[in-house]
Protein backbone atom coordinates (compact mmCIF):
# COMPACT_ATOMS: atom_id res chain seq x y z
CA UNK A 1 0.00 0.00 0.00
CA UNK A 2 1.50 3.36 -1.06
CA UNK A 3 1.61 6.41 1.23
CA UNK A 4 -1.12 8.11 -0.85
CA UNK A 5 -3.39 5.09 -0.53
CA UNK A 6 -2.87 5.01 3.24
CA UNK A 7 -3.85 8.67 3.63
CA UNK A 8 -6.95 8.28 1.41
CA UNK A 9 -7.96 5.15 3.37
CA UNK A 10 -7.43 7.04 6.65
CA UNK A 11 -9.59 10.03 5.56
CA UNK A 12 -12.47 7.85 4.35
CA UNK A 13 -12.00 5.51 7.33
CA UNK A 14 -12.38 8.40 9.81
CA UNK A 15 -15.68 9.33 8.19
CA UNK A 16 -16.92 5.73 8.19
CA UNK A 17 -15.97 5.26 11.86
CA UNK A 18 -17.79 8.50 12.70
CA UNK A 19 -21.01 7.26 11.03
CA UNK A 20 -20.75 3.90 12.85
CA UNK A 21 -20.10 5.55 16.24
CA UNK A 22 -23.06 7.89 15.66
CA UNK A 23 -25.30 4.90 14.80
CA UNK A 24 -24.14 3.13 17.99
CA UNK A 25 -24.88 6.21 20.11
CA UNK A 26 -28.36 6.56 18.59
CA UNK A 27 -29.03 2.83 19.14
CA UNK A 28 -28.03 3.19 22.83
CA UNK A 29 -30.23 6.26 23.20
CA UNK A 30 -33.17 4.48 21.53
CA UNK A 31 -32.91 1.53 23.93
CA UNK A 32 -32.81 3.94 26.90
CA UNK A 33 -35.89 5.78 25.62
CA UNK A 34 -37.67 2.44 25.11
CA UNK A 35 -36.85 1.40 28.70
CA UNK A 36 -37.98 4.73 30.15
CA UNK A 37 -41.21 4.72 28.11
CA UNK A 38 -41.91 1.20 29.39
CA UNK A 39 -41.37 2.32 33.00
CA UNK A 40 -43.74 5.27 32.54
CA UNK A 41 -46.37 3.05 30.91
CA UNK A 42 -46.17 0.64 33.89
CA UNK A 43 -46.48 3.58 36.28
CA UNK A 44 -49.51 4.92 34.40
CA UNK A 45 -51.16 1.47 34.35
CA UNK A 46 -50.56 1.04 38.10
CA UNK A 47 -52.03 4.47 38.78
CA UNK A 48 -55.11 3.76 36.64
CA UNK A 49 -55.61 0.41 38.41
CA UNK A 50 -55.28 2.16 41.82
CA UNK A 51 -57.84 4.80 40.87
CA UNK A 52 -60.29 2.14 39.68
CA UNK A 53 -59.74 0.20 42.92
CA UNK A 54 -60.47 3.33 45.01
CA UNK A 55 -63.57 4.15 42.92
CA UNK B 1 -51.62 22.92 -1.15
CA UNK B 2 -49.62 21.59 1.75
CA UNK B 3 -46.05 20.34 1.35
CA UNK B 4 -45.30 17.31 3.51
CA UNK B 5 -41.77 16.53 4.63
CA UNK B 6 -40.31 13.34 3.13
CA UNK B 7 -40.02 10.50 5.63
CA UNK B 8 -36.73 9.97 7.40
CA UNK B 9 -36.31 6.42 6.10
CA UNK B 10 -36.67 7.59 2.47
CA UNK B 11 -34.07 10.32 3.03
CA UNK B 12 -31.70 7.87 4.76
CA UNK B 13 -32.01 5.40 1.85
CA UNK B 14 -31.36 8.22 -0.61
CA UNK B 15 -28.27 9.31 1.37
CA UNK B 16 -26.89 5.74 1.27
CA UNK B 17 -27.54 5.50 -2.50
CA UNK B 18 -25.84 8.86 -3.10
CA UNK B 19 -22.88 7.83 -0.91
CA UNK B 20 -22.46 4.61 -2.93
CA UNK B 21 -22.65 6.60 -6.19
CA UNK B 22 -20.09 9.11 -4.92
CA UNK B 23 -17.62 6.33 -3.99
CA UNK B 24 -18.09 4.84 -7.46
CA UNK B 25 -17.57 8.20 -9.17
CA UNK B 26 -14.61 9.15 -6.97
CA UNK B 27 -12.60 5.94 -7.27
CA UNK B 28 -13.63 4.52 -10.64
CA UNK B 29 -14.71 7.42 -12.88
CA UNK B 30 -12.94 10.65 -11.80
CA UNK B 31 -9.31 10.76 -13.01
CA UNK B 32 -6.34 11.09 -10.66
CA UNK B 33 -5.05 14.62 -10.17
CA UNK B 34 -1.87 15.36 -12.14
CA UNK B 35 -0.23 17.22 -9.22
CA UNK B 36 -1.34 15.38 -6.08
CA UNK B 37 -2.04 11.92 -7.44
CA UNK B 38 -4.25 9.62 -5.38
CA UNK B 39 -4.22 11.80 -2.24
CA UNK B 40 -6.40 14.37 -4.10
CA UNK B 41 -9.30 11.89 -3.63
CA UNK B 42 -9.50 13.21 -0.05
CA UNK B 43 -10.92 16.39 -1.60
CA UNK B 44 -14.20 14.55 -2.35
CA UNK B 45 -14.80 13.85 1.35
CA UNK B 46 -13.03 16.77 3.04
CA UNK B 47 -14.63 19.72 1.17
CA UNK B 48 -18.24 18.37 1.35
CA UNK B 49 -17.78 17.78 5.10
CA UNK B 50 -16.51 21.36 5.54
CA UNK B 51 -19.42 22.81 3.51
CA UNK B 52 -21.86 20.70 5.56
CA UNK B 53 -20.33 22.05 8.77
CA UNK B 54 -20.92 25.62 7.50
CA UNK B 55 -24.51 24.68 6.56
CA UNK B 56 -25.17 23.20 10.03
CA UNK B 57 -23.79 26.29 11.79
CA UNK B 58 -25.92 28.43 9.44
CA UNK B 59 -29.00 26.34 10.27
CA UNK B 60 -28.29 26.70 13.99
CA UNK B 61 -28.00 30.48 13.59
CA UNK B 62 -31.20 30.66 11.49
CA UNK B 63 -33.14 28.78 14.17
CA UNK B 64 -31.61 31.07 16.80
CA UNK B 65 -32.85 34.09 14.84
CA UNK B 66 -36.33 32.54 14.63
CA UNK B 67 -36.24 32.04 18.41
CA UNK B 68 -35.35 35.67 19.04
CA UNK B 69 -38.01 36.93 16.62
CA UNK B 70 -40.90 34.64 17.55
CA UNK B 71 -39.98 33.43 21.08
CA UNK B 72 -40.91 29.95 19.87
CA UNK B 73 -39.49 27.48 22.40
CA UNK B 74 -39.01 24.72 19.84
CA UNK B 75 -36.36 26.76 17.99
CA UNK B 76 -34.01 26.51 20.97
CA UNK B 77 -33.70 22.74 20.62
CA UNK B 78 -33.47 23.05 16.82
CA UNK B 79 -30.71 25.67 17.05
CA UNK B 80 -28.80 23.59 19.62
CA UNK B 81 -29.07 20.44 17.47
CA UNK B 82 -27.88 22.33 14.36
CA UNK B 83 -24.85 23.67 16.18
CA UNK B 84 -24.14 20.24 17.67
CA UNK B 85 -24.13 18.74 14.16
CA UNK B 86 -21.95 21.60 12.90
CA UNK B 87 -19.41 21.00 15.65
CA UNK B 88 -19.24 17.28 14.84
CA UNK B 89 -18.76 18.00 11.13
CA UNK B 90 -16.29 20.76 12.04
CA UNK B 91 -14.17 18.24 13.99
CA UNK B 92 -14.33 15.89 11.00
CA UNK B 93 -13.22 18.75 8.71
CA UNK B 94 -10.17 19.37 10.88
CA UNK B 95 -9.27 15.66 11.03
CA UNK B 96 -9.70 14.94 7.29
CA UNK B 97 -7.99 18.26 6.47
CA UNK B 98 -5.02 17.30 8.64
CA UNK B 99 -4.71 13.95 6.86
CA UNK B 100 -4.83 15.70 3.47
CA UNK B 101 -2.28 18.30 4.65
CA UNK B 102 0.11 15.54 5.73
CA UNK B 103 -0.32 13.79 2.37
CA UNK B 104 0.11 16.96 0.28
CA UNK B 105 2.30 19.32 2.30
CA UNK B 106 4.09 16.86 4.59
CA UNK B 107 2.73 18.48 7.78
CA UNK B 108 -0.39 17.75 9.86
CA UNK B 109 -1.09 21.44 10.43
CA UNK B 110 0.24 24.84 9.36
CA UNK B 111 -0.45 28.18 11.02
CA UNK B 112 0.49 30.05 7.81
CA UNK B 113 -2.80 29.22 6.06
CA UNK B 114 -5.50 31.76 6.98
CA UNK B 115 -8.37 29.45 6.05
CA UNK B 116 -7.16 26.70 8.36
CA UNK B 117 -6.71 29.08 11.28
CA UNK B 118 -10.06 30.80 10.69
CA UNK B 119 -11.87 27.46 10.49
CA UNK B 120 -10.23 26.47 13.79
CA UNK B 121 -11.42 29.77 15.32
CA UNK B 122 -14.97 29.10 14.05
CA UNK B 123 -14.86 25.56 15.45
CA UNK B 124 -13.57 26.68 18.86
CA UNK B 125 -16.15 29.49 18.95
CA UNK B 126 -18.95 26.96 18.60
CA UNK B 127 -17.28 24.59 21.09
CA UNK B 128 -17.55 27.44 23.60
CA UNK B 129 -21.31 27.61 22.80
CA UNK B 130 -21.79 24.37 24.74
CA UNK B 131 -19.84 25.67 27.73
CA UNK B 132 -21.99 28.80 27.78
CA UNK B 133 -25.25 26.89 27.29
CA UNK B 134 -24.64 24.35 30.04
CA UNK B 135 -23.40 26.96 32.51
CA UNK B 136 -26.89 28.55 32.60
CA UNK B 137 -30.02 27.08 34.21
CA UNK B 138 -32.57 25.83 31.62
CA UNK B 139 -35.22 28.41 30.83
CA UNK B 140 -35.97 31.47 28.69
CA UNK B 141 -32.75 33.25 29.72
CA UNK B 142 -30.59 30.34 28.56
CA UNK B 143 -32.55 30.14 25.31
CA UNK B 144 -32.02 33.83 24.53
CA UNK B 145 -28.32 33.97 25.50
CA UNK B 146 -27.57 30.80 23.50
CA UNK B 147 -29.44 32.22 20.50
CA UNK B 148 -27.51 35.51 20.58
CA UNK B 149 -24.19 33.62 20.82
CA UNK B 150 -25.16 31.33 17.92
CA UNK B 151 -25.99 34.38 15.81
CA UNK B 152 -22.63 36.04 16.53
CA UNK B 153 -20.84 32.92 15.31
CA UNK B 154 -22.52 33.00 11.92
CA UNK B 155 -20.54 36.14 11.06
CA UNK B 156 -17.39 34.00 11.10
CA UNK B 157 -18.73 31.67 8.39
CA UNK B 158 -18.27 33.99 5.36
CA UNK B 159 -14.95 35.21 6.79
CA UNK B 160 -13.73 31.62 7.06
CA UNK B 161 -15.16 30.67 3.66
CA UNK B 162 -13.68 33.59 1.74
CA UNK B 163 -10.40 33.76 3.69
CA UNK B 164 -8.65 31.68 1.07
CA UNK B 165 -9.48 34.28 -1.58
CA UNK B 166 -8.36 37.17 0.59
CA UNK B 167 -5.17 35.48 1.78
CA UNK B 168 -1.82 36.45 0.37
CA UNK B 169 -0.42 32.93 0.79
CA UNK B 170 -1.82 30.29 -1.52
CA UNK B 171 -0.75 27.16 0.29
CA UNK B 172 -4.39 26.01 0.53
CA UNK B 173 -5.67 25.09 -2.97
CA UNK B 174 -8.44 27.18 -4.60
CA UNK B 175 -10.67 24.97 -6.71
CA UNK B 176 -13.70 27.19 -7.24
CA UNK B 177 -12.81 30.48 -8.93
CA UNK B 178 -14.77 33.13 -10.84
CA UNK B 179 -14.12 31.13 -14.00
CA UNK B 180 -15.90 28.12 -12.47
CA UNK B 181 -14.67 24.85 -10.96
CA UNK B 182 -11.04 24.11 -11.87
CA UNK B 183 -11.56 20.39 -12.51
CA UNK B 184 -12.85 18.02 -15.15
CA UNK B 185 -16.56 17.25 -15.60
CA UNK B 186 -16.28 13.79 -14.00
CA UNK B 187 -14.38 15.24 -11.02
CA UNK B 188 -17.08 17.89 -10.58
CA UNK B 189 -19.82 15.23 -10.83
CA UNK B 190 -18.05 13.15 -8.14
CA UNK B 191 -17.72 16.22 -5.94
CA UNK B 192 -21.39 17.23 -6.32
CA UNK B 193 -22.62 13.69 -5.62
CA UNK B 194 -20.42 13.43 -2.54
CA UNK B 195 -21.61 16.84 -1.34
CA UNK B 196 -25.26 15.87 -1.82
CA UNK B 197 -24.72 12.56 0.03
CA UNK B 198 -22.98 14.16 3.02
CA UNK B 199 -25.46 17.06 3.27
CA UNK B 200 -28.40 14.64 3.15
CA UNK B 201 -26.72 12.39 5.73
CA UNK B 202 -26.26 15.41 8.00
CA UNK B 203 -29.93 16.34 7.57
CA UNK B 204 -31.03 12.78 8.45
CA UNK B 205 -28.77 12.90 11.51
CA UNK B 206 -30.16 16.32 12.46
CA UNK B 207 -33.76 15.12 12.33
CA UNK B 208 -32.95 11.87 14.17
CA UNK B 209 -31.08 13.70 16.93
CA UNK B 210 -33.83 16.29 17.19
CA UNK B 211 -36.50 13.57 17.49
CA UNK B 212 -34.47 11.93 20.27
CA UNK B 213 -34.06 15.20 22.17
CA UNK B 214 -37.77 16.05 21.82
CA UNK B 215 -38.71 12.58 23.09
CA UNK B 216 -36.38 13.14 26.05
CA UNK B 217 -38.15 16.42 26.89
CA UNK B 218 -41.61 14.84 26.52
CA UNK B 219 -40.62 11.90 28.74
CA UNK B 220 -39.32 14.25 31.43
CA UNK B 221 -42.60 16.18 31.43
CA UNK B 222 -44.60 12.95 31.51
CA UNK B 223 -42.54 11.65 34.42
CA UNK B 224 -43.12 14.86 36.37
CA UNK B 225 -46.86 14.73 35.63
CA UNK B 226 -47.12 11.11 36.77
CA UNK B 227 -45.12 11.79 39.95
CA UNK B 228 -47.70 14.35 41.13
Amino acid sequence: MSAGEKYVAAAYGVFLVFVLVWAAIIATKLSRLERETGELARLARARTAGEQGDG
Amino acid sequence: MSITRPSLSVLAALAVALAAASVLLTFFIAPEDADQGLSQKIFYVHVPIALTAYACFGLGAWKALRLLLTRGERYDLESYTGIHQGTIFGALTLVTGSIWAKASWGVWWTWSSNQLVLFLVLFLFYCAYFMLRFSIEPGPQRERISAVYALFGVALIPVSFFAIRLASDFIHPTVFTREGPQMTGSMFAAFCTSWAAITLLAYVMYRTELAGKRTDVNLRELREALAR
